[in-house]
């Protein structure tokens, strides 16, 4: 187990493989609701010219949102983390009868060395959640097999419409520490 | 509700729709959806079946998608409430393009006629102002609906959002299609996009 990394100059690389990996397929929209284990990932997105960034209340809004995005002819993903899985539930209906390409990057919590107990009950279920809702799971547990499990689950979003969440893991993120 | 000098919804959506031109019109979850029908059937329309609070949010991914666009969400007072958070992600982006009328009613119509938090105390006017819509107007004549569809084609000045009262009269059902494959790809195909 190892502790998060915050800090710039310690930060994990694994952030940028997936921000390579989201331009190569020209996502342009990237609701999110903030969490620790995709900052790096949201601070390339908001620097970026080609995405925007665009921070919501309650994470079905991303849901809908990337409907919209689709129907006006752009690609986007969803990044959020494991307790936001359970305010989509009811959202998540949009993805089959609109039937459009649908994209989730979910950092995980509740798992693998976790602290707080509050997270554990929906990061838990978050895989099963997904399952019921019509959403297949990809997970990526080391930093080495990220880029291979982003670009497996965008090409299947994207090319073949199938909708993917992707988890990436307590182990991979590193295990929230609280100090006193 | 016994106020006097409600407006009519149906006379209001097509108002609203009436010299639409180019709008992508979205209607919410409910009658909003029925009264975008009844005004007459468009390729440019998004019916709304389920999802509900997502209205606002879809015109919001229309809008980032195609800037030059009128997008104009007409959804009803429940629904708008269920989503209410997404005002404050409207407010914050501010697309220019994005325009929202809520039929209000107060009173969630589609399930027996109960009472809405907008008939006694959530005023949607302040709550869009205060979220960064300045453009946020209550509107209880025809010549502020009629205003108000006029201002949806300016792509440069919105967001804008309008607080329609209308009377509660229970209208005869006017369907859309509820297949919601053909809704969006229908939209598409009429922005030039192809299938995948």
């Amino acid at each position: 187990m190892h502790a998060r990394s915050d800090a710039a100059d310690t930060a994990p690389n694994w952030p940028d493989d997936i921000f390579a990996t989201l331009q190569r397929f020209d996502v342009r929209q990237v609701p999110y609701v903030p969490d620790a284990g995709h900052s790096k990932l949201i601070q390339r997105v908001l620097g970026s010219s080609t995405m925007r960034g665009i921070p919501l209340t309650t994470e079905e809004e991303g849901v809908a949102l990337l409907a919209g995005a689709w129907t006006g002819g752009q690609r986007g993903v969803l990044l959020m983390q494991s307790s936001g899985v359970g305010n989509c539930i009811n959202m998540l209906s949009l993805i089959p009868i609109l039937r459009f390409p649908f994209l989730t990057l979910v950092t995980m919590r509740g798992e693998w060395g976790e602290f707080n107990p509050w997270q554990v009950p929906m990061g838990s279920t978050t895989q099963g959640v997904f399952e019921l809702s019509g959403v297949q799971v990809l997970r990526a547990s080391n930093a080495a097999e990220v880029p291979a499990v982003l670009e497996a689950a965008a090409a299947q979003a994207y090319n073949a419409l199938t909708p993917t969440a992707v988890l990436l893991s307590q182990r991979l993120i590193g295990a929230k520490v609280f100090t006193k | 509700m016994s106020k006097a000098n409600l407006l009519d919804r149906r006379q209001v959506v097509s108002t609203l729709l009436a010299n639409r031109k180019d709008v992508v019109a979205i209607g919410g979850l409910g009658a909003s959806t029925n009264d975008m029908c009844a005004a007459g059937d468009h390729a440019r329309n998004f019916y709304l079946w389920g999802g509900m609070g997502g209205a606002a949010m879809i015109g919001l991914g229309l809008a980032l998608a195609q800037p030059e666009l009128p997008v104009l969400v007409i959804t009803g007072d429940g629904e708008m409430l269920m989503g209410m958070g997404s005002l404050a992600t409207i407010g914050l982006q501010k697309p220019s393009n994005l325009s929202i009328a809520v039929l209000d009613n107060e009173a969630y119509g589609e399930t027996g006629g109960q009472t809405s938090h907008t008939s006694a105390a959530a005023d949607l006017v302040a709550i869009a102002r205060a979220c960064g819509i300045q453009d946020s107007r209550a509107i209880s004549t025809m010549a502020e609906v009629e205003a108000f569809a006029k201002a949806v084609h300016d792509v440069s000045a919105g967001p804008r959002f309008a607080n329609v009262k209308i009377n509660n009269a229970s209208l005869e059902r006017i369907l859309p299609t509820r297949d919601g494959t053909y809704i969006v790809n229908r939209i598409r195909d009429d922005l030039g996009f192809q299938p995948i």
